[in-house]
This record gives structure tokens, C-alpha cells and sequence, in this order.
């Protein structure tokens, strides 16, 4: 059969770097394709290249067996390539219906047709199989719906190809297994997908056939019925993983450090009368790593600031060493030896700007200081070295900026940020989000060598099998409340996910 | 959509090509202005005398000072308007206090005798002005919310109301001679007295953003204040701070301005906020924050005396040279924006 797509020798060069090196592509008519590699194996430049927003410096591009030049994205949307980043590209105020139609809007000259429009979209919901109403506002709407706008746009421009760049991460199951859904039915209507994901047990479930990039080259390509997860693995790291989210058992002290008694708080930035946290207690005690499992919206996130002091809450004891402390903001939280890795590297701990060193030494300026004033540069610089070596931070030089730096060693760097104070408690919020499996890897044993040193650590994540694989114990929430908790030895998958969807009565 | 998640690897190994463009856009400013003086230097040979030099550095001293200060609250990502009138208003204070107070503010001679309250009195009144100025107005900002564009927007209108009011109508001229010396004075008979003090205050600056704490809090706010907050930053009270130190400069520069001039006036430093505010994004300080130096608002500063001096002598008209200053400012931040576009695939 004549591919829909293929890419073939793409090389593109960016200062410093060969980011695609002889990489290539190839997707057949009506199939879904995982790309696959770890971060910096220039999955995203390829599929920048296939949208036209950057130009190769040499490979060629066939469509439909006719020779292509992207020349901008909007070219390559009208070839029907769309593409879906992580981060959407909808206008938060205007309504479905618009976004869907954003550009192309349906009427007479100047004019627009909004009931035709209206209908236009509802048109296309329906085949999504999908009820939502044209003229609400995105803004309000779930992560989940908008990335269905974006996804309806892209059927709107009658697109042959979507390309969807890690479209899962921000999902909670039900929301996946809808998206999943939707994508066999476009299949079935003769679409191609390309999905860009680190998660290879939906690669699993849901692909046909997958290509793995590594290092800007391409390391093979083949159909997932003819693979396993190790199989790929092995492609993308170019090694064995063989300790891959395994577990160790470890020795947990029996003090408290951190107990959370009753924490309340009410309203969210939509709705003021919003269940956040309902009466959630728990305790962490010296060197146990406390999983909290949950589905997306659960209130792990909130519990975590609450208790950090980044979000306000309306009642509820923070004890810490057994007495009892006000958190009124991150800095409060800090002097309490309370510590927050939070979920969204870049947005929330991250100085793009500024360089590795500086990054790492933010919150504790307080030790290098000399003369109560100045930063001492050179017990800055030995306090990165030492980090650097701890944690195996891979940098060119300490003065590089944070930005170019991959996204595993970037959060080793928030990571560094945060041990530099000797914290009690470290809360870290899916803290391998987003980076590559080797460096998932790492970032577990880091955590066991924190609490084998002593600290309390909270990990919340997303996926059921780093829960399982770095807990000592897991607590699950819902709604806001903490509807269980598990010691690891006698967790499954099976029964988290239970607790996760459990109705408000937890088992202990 | 940074590269980070996805990029090339930060370690790669071949390194082989030097990053001229990086370099050159680094130094960017120091490269236009040294390409600028010697431009006007074989156009007109009088450009290149010491005299001249000096004049040049004279007339942006107090630019430079300006600068300096907005440097701290463009860092944030923060923008003042006001201080073209906090100037005015602060140098009315000052003249009236060196008179020996409001009642004296227009009598002859007054000031000048040794019963007077001297030049410091008038040093910190100015600089008490604009520091409650700069505060009144980072209060806004950060407790009641209002974004710095609309709150010191507002500050131009009122301290400038405020400016004319006190002067009711009349300059207030004829300081004492130690006043006029920080204006008109040289030190060594060639250094102008505000050349001194606008470097002087220029290195200071340059030590408090590139070796304190204080520094290293200002870059962190302006950059990602969210982060700032959960790497346990204050940052309202930094934010809070940067104009106050805009105040404390804005006072400086009126105390300064009034001994050049010896006199005050209620239309002074009408329209200082573009000049300054260019002179910093001219000088590589990103408008949404976080990034910049002193270093390059000091050559910014005098990037735009070279030019206007240049101008003049080419006796090119004071209209034009607006429309110069006007287009350099758009081309400067198309340069910065190019930059960061580039760094960013890198």
C-alpha cells in the first residue's frame, strides 16, 4: 500500500546540535503511529518539520507519494496535516464554536454565518461522538474537552493526518479511554494518527504500528503486534532496563514528621462553593516515601499547595516534629523545613533565563551569604558541584541556561533546589512527568536515597505503576477526600483503582 | 513550547561552530554604539573631542540615573510612567526646601545665606519625595492589583498635577553654590559632578543586581514570579522595593537636575519616561522581565546621548531626532525578540 506519509533522511541542524540526523517517518493511510524516544531524540522537531513550522535542511517529505515542501504551518494544513501541541492553541474567551472555525469562518464576505457555524460544529461533535454545545466558552471547559475542540478544528480543516504531541499527560483514565475512543472511531473513518508519548503501555493499547527516534536518528519502525514494551525500550535507551519501576523495600522509621489533620477548603477559581479538600488527614512519617494516587482533578495537587502553603485553606492543622505550625505562604512552609517539587516544571519552578546555578540555589541563598548581603559565589558554585555529582546532573557548565537543559536533568536541578535546604518533608508532584524513561529511573532512586536519608517524601503521580513502584505506603483521593490508604505490600493496580473511584467510603 | 521537554541535548557533542550570533547579540548595544562614534567622528570632527565627550555624558546623566532605577522595575517586568512628573514634583520640594521652605520658595536671594537648610536638605527631600512616590505607587501594584502600566500612568497625571500646584504657577530659581556645583561643577576642572554620580550609582546598582540576594530576587520575580513564590520569594515586597528604588532615583535625578539648571520648574521632565525607558530596552533589558543589566542600560543611556549630540551637530532637527529615537526603540525590541527566538531553538 502507498504510505499517506514519509519522511525520509530529515536532517536539521540547530546551533550546537544535530537535533535529526537521518530520521525518517512513515505512516499508512487509516493507521494510529506512535512516535517514540526519549526527550531530546527529536520527536519534536520532526513533527515540527511535519507541520511546517520548522524547515529541514535536507530529507524529503512525501504526501500521498507526491513530493511536499512545508512550507509554513498554515501549508501544511491545507495539506490536511494537523497538528495538536501539548500546549492548545484555542482563545480561552471565545466560544467552541469559533475556535473550531477560527480563521475560516463560514458566511458571506465579511460577514459570518453563526448559525451555520453552530450547526457546522455540533455537526462535527456528533461524529466525534461527542454532545457539547457550540457556544460555550473554552475558558471553562476541562483540559480534556478543549483538547476535543482542538481535535474537532482539525476535522473541521478536513485534515488526513492528526498529529497529537503527548496527548495523554494531562488525563486522567476515563478522559484517556474517551480519547482513545474517538481516535479508533477516526481510524475507522480512514484518518491517520501520530501520537508522540512517553507512555508505552497506551502505545500498547492503542497503536497499530510505531517508529523510534533516538539521538536524531531513526532506530526502527515496525507494527506493535510484532513488539514488546522492553522491545521498545531497548530501542529507545539503547539498553536494558531490567530494574524499570521495580521496587525496593526499605526501612521506614516510626516518627512523625508531617501530620495533616482535617484540612478543609472550599472554592476554585470557577466555582467559589467547589469542593477542593474535604476533612483530609494523614501522616508521614521519617524515611517513608507516602504515595498519593489519584485521578486528575482529585485534590492531590491542592492538597500538596495547601500544605505547602501556596494555596490558602479554610480549616485544617498542619503538625509538624508534633507541633503544630501556620503556613501562610511557600516561605512559611520553607522555615518549617517543608519542601514542594511542583507539577509543572516550567511553569511553576523553573528561570528559563537564568542559568543552571542560579536555578539551583533559589531557595537557599540563606546559606551562602556573606555579609548577610552578598551571594558567595564560590560556596554557590561548590554547592552545585556537589549536587551536580549527587544526582548526576548532565550539564555542559553550571552557567548554561537552565532552558537547554533536557527535561530529566532539569528536574534533578529542582530536585538539587530543594535538598539543598535539608528539608523534613519533600512533597514532589509528578516528578517524572514529561521526561525520558532512563531519567525516570534515576529520579526514583533519588527519592529512595532522600528517604533513606531521613525525609518524609509525598509523591503524588499519575501513574499507578511509579506509585506502586517508589511507595512505602499509598494513600488515594477523590473528590477532594482521602478515600483510602494502602500499605505497598498489599496494593495492586487493580486496587487502587478501585479506591481512586470509590465513592467517599475509603478501606483501610 | 519551549525546547526543553524535547530538545537536542544541551551536552551535545559537536560543539564545533562558534556562536557568533550569540556573541553578537550579546553585545549588541556596546558594537552599535561604537560603530555610532565613528560614524559621526569622520562625518564631524568636532564629535570626538574630550569636551564634547564629556558634554555628551553630561547631558544623560540624568537619563542615566532614571535608567538605572527603571532598570530594577523593568527586571520585574514592570514598566514606571510617572517619573517624568515624580521628577518635577520632587524638584519643586527640593528647590523650596534649599530656600529655606514654601513661604521663602520665590524670595531673591533666599538660600543663600548660611542660616539656610543646605544642598543635602534638598538632596533629601527630593529623594524622600520620590522613595513615598515609589512606594505609594508599588503598593498599588502589588496589594490593591492594578497592573504597573495603569498605576503609574495615573502617577503621571497626579504628580504632575501635584508639581504644578506646589509651583503655583512659577519656577523657583537661585540655589546656593554648593546646590549649583553637584548641577554645573567639575571635578578636576574637566569630570562633570552629575557624570560622577550617575556612574557612581551605576556601579552600586551593577553590585546590588549581580552579587546580592536582593539581586538574584529581582531576576526571579521578573522571570517567573510563580516560581519565585514557591521557591519561597517575597515577592510582593520585592516587587513593592523596585519601585521605590525607581523613586529613590526619580528623587535623585530631580535633585540633580534642579542644581544643573538652578531652578525648578513644574514642566520639568515632560517625556523623560520614553527617553529612559528606551535607553534601558536599547541596552538589551528585556521588557518581559527577568532579563538585562546595568551594563547595557548604561550603554543604552549613552547610545542615545551619542546619537542626539551626533544629530545636532549634523544639525539635524529636533523633530527628526524624535522620530530616530522613536524607530531605534521598535528596532530594539525587534532585535531582543529575534534573539530569544533563536536562543530558543538552540
Amino acid at each position: 500500500m502507498e504510505p499517506l506519509l514519509r519522511m525520509t533522511s530529515i536532517r536539521k541542524h540547530f546551533p550546537g546540535v544535530q537535533a535529526l540526523d537521518d530520521a525518517g517517518l512513515e505512516v499508512q493511510p487509516g493507521e494510529i503511529h506512535a512516535l517514540l524516544g526519549e526527550n531530546g531524540a527529536g520527536k519534536s522537531t520532526l513533527i515540527k518539520i511535519l507541520a511546517g513550522a520548522q524547515q529541514p535542511d535536507s530529507g524529503t517529505i512525501e504526501l500521498g507519494g507526491e513530493h511536499v515542501v512545508m512550507a509554513s504551518p498554515h501549508d501544511a494544513q491545507r495539506r490536511g496535516i494537523a497538528t495538536i501541541y501539548q500546549e492548545f492553541t484555542l482563545a480561552p474567551n471565545m466560544t467552541i464554536a469559533e475556535n473550531v472555525f477560527i480563521g475560516r469562518e463560514p458566511g458571506p464576505s465579511v460577514f459570518v454565518d453563526w448559525r451555520k457555524m453552530a450547526s457546522d460544529t455540533r455537526a462535527i461533535t456528533k461524529r466525534l461522538g461527542l454532545e457539547m454545545q457550540p457556544l460555550a466558552v473554552v475558558r471553562g471547559l476541562s483540559v480534556a474537552e478543549q483538547q476535543m475542540v482542538e481535535i474537532a478544528r482539525a476535522l473541521s480543516m478536513k485534515s488526513r493526518l492528526i498529529v497529537m504531541d503527548e496527548p495523554t499527560s494531562a488525563l486522567s483514565l476515563a478522559e484517556v479511554d474517551k480519547l482513545f475512543r474517538i481516535a479508533r472511531e477516526l481510524k475507522a473513518q480512514g484518518l491517520s494518527i501520530i501520537f508522540v508519548t512517553h507512555r508505552l503501555e497506551e502505545v500498547m493499547q492503542i497503536c497499530d504500528r510505531y517508529t523510534v527516534l533516538r539521538d536524531g536518528r531513526l532506530m526502527g519502525s515496525g507494527s506493535i503486534a510484532d513488539i514488546t514494551i522492553d522491545g521498545i525500550i531497548r530501542l529507545m535507551v539503547g539498553r536494558e532496563l531490567k530494574e524499570l519501576f521495580s521496587h525496593r523495600d526499605r526501612e521506614v522509621g516510626n516518627d512523625v514528621v508531617l501530620r495533616v489533620e482535617g484540612l478543609n477548603r472550599l472554592g476554585n477559581a470557577r466555582d467559589q462553593s467547589a469542593t477542593v479538600l474535604a476533612d483530609v488527614s494523614f501522616v508521614v512519617r521519617q524515611g517513608e516515601i507516602l504515595g498519593v494516587a489519584g485521578l486528575v482533578g482529585a485534590g492531590r495537587t491542592e492538597m500538596a499547595r495547601s500544605v505547602f502553603g501556596a494555596d490558602k485553606f479554610d480549616s485544617g492543622r498542619i503538625v509538624i516534629d508534633g507541633q503544630a505550625i501556620r503556613i501562610r505562604s511557600p516561605k512559611d512552609a520553607i522555615r518549617h523545613g517543608i519542601g514542594l517539587v511542583p507539577e509543572d516544571r516550567k511553569q511553576q519552578a523553573l528561570f528559563l533565563a537564568l542559568a543552571v546555578r542560579i536555578n539551583l540555589s533559589m531557595a537557599s541563598h540563606r546559606q551562602i551569604l556573606r555579609w548577610g548581603v552578598f551571594i558567595d559565589e564560590t560556596a554557590e558554585r561548590a554547592m552545585v558541584e556537589e549536587y551536580r555529582q549527587k544526582l548526576n546532573i548532565r550539564m555542559a557548565t553550571p552557567e548554561q541556561l537552565i532552558a537547554s537543559l533536557s527535561g530529566g536533568n532539569q528536574q534533578k536541578v529542582t530536585l538539587a533546589r530543594w535538598l539543598a535546604l535539608r528539608p523534613k518533608v519533600l512533597i514532589v508532584d509528578e516528578p517524572t512527568r514529561g521526561i525520558d524513561v532512563g531519567a525516570k529511573v534515576e529520579v526514583h532512586n533519588l527519592l529512595f536515597e532522600m528517604a533513606q536519608s531521613g525525609i518524609a517524601v509525598i509523591a503524588i503521580s499519575s501513574e499507578l505503576p511509579e506509585v506502586l513502584a517508589i511507595s512505602d505506603r499509598i494513600i488515594t483521593m477523590r473528590e477532594g477526600r482521602v478515600t483510602g490508604q494502602v500499605k505497598r505490600a498489599d496494593a495492586t493496580e487493580e486496587l487502587l483503582m478501585s479506591m481512586m473511584t470509590l465513592d467517599n467510603k475509603g478501606r483501610n | 513550547m519551549e525546547t526543553a521537554t524535547d530538545s537536542p541535548r544541551a551536552k551535545a557533542p559537536r560543539r564545533t561552530k562558534l556562536d557568533v550570533f550569540g556573541i553578537l547579540a550579546r553585545f549588541a548595544p556596546l558594537i552599535f554604539l561604537i560603530v555610532l562614534m565613528i560614524g559621526f567622528a569622520i562625518f564631524e570632527p568636532r564629535f570626538l573631542t574630550p569636551l564634547n565627550l564629556f558634554n555628551i555624558l553630561r547631558q544623560v546623566s540624568i537619563y542615566g540615573l532614571l535608567a538605572v532605577g527603571m532598570t530594577f522595575v523593568i527586571l520585574t517586568a514592570g514598566i514606571d510612567l510617572s517619573i517624568g512628573s515624580l521628577v518635577a514634583f520632587a524638584g519643586l520640594v527640593a528647590a523650596a526646601v534649599s530656600k529655606g521652605g514654601i513661604s521663602n520658595r520665590f524670595t531673591v536671594g533666599a538660600g543663600q545665606e548660611a542660616a539656610s537648610m543646605g544642598w543635602y536638605f534638598a538632596a533629601l527631600a527630593a529623594i524622600a519625595v520620590g522613595v513615598l512616590g515609589g512606594f505609594l505607587q508599588g503598593f498599588a501594584i502589588t496589594k490593591l492589583k492594578v497592573p504597573p502600566f495603569v498605576v503609574t500612568l495615573g502617577g503621571m497625571s497626579a504628580w504632575r498635577g501635584a508639581a504644578l500646584l506646589f509651583a503655583a504657577g512659577g519656577p523657583i530659581s537661585g540655589f546656593e553654590p554648593n546646590f549649583v556645583w553637584i548641577g554645573q561643577g567639575r571635578i578636576f576642572d574637566q569630570i562633570p559632578v552629575p557624570v560622577v554620580i550617575f556612574l557612581a550609582f551605576a556601579v552600586l546598582a551593577h553590585v546590588a543586581l549581580r552579587y546580592t540576594r536582593y539581586g538574584r530576587q529581582i531576576y526571579a520575580v521578573g522571570g517567573n514570579p510563580e516560581a519565585a513564590r514557591l521557591s519561597g520569594l517575597n515577592v510582593p515586597a520585592v516587587t513593592t522595593s523596585v519601585y521605590v528604588i525607581m523613586g529613590f532615583f526619580a528623587g535623585l535625578g530631580a535633585f540633580v537636575l534642579d542644581a544643573r539648571l538652578n531652578s525648578a520648574e513644574a514642566v520639568a521632565g515632560t517625556g523623560y519616561e520614553l527617553t529612559v525607558i528606551a535607553s534601558v530596552v536599547i541596552g538589551g533589558t528585556s521588557l518581559f522581565g527577568g532579563v538585562g543589566t546595568i551594563f547595557g542600560t548604561v550603554i543604552g543611556t549613552i547610545l542615545i546621548g551619542v546619537l542626539l549630540n551626533g544629530l545636532v551637530l549634523m544639525n539635524v532637527s529636533a523633530y527628526i531626532q524624535q522620530i530616530i529615537i522613536g524607530i531605534i526603540i521598535v528596532l530594539a525590541v525587534a532585535f531582543d525578540t529575534f534573539a530569544k527566538s533563536r536562543q530558543r531553538v538552540g
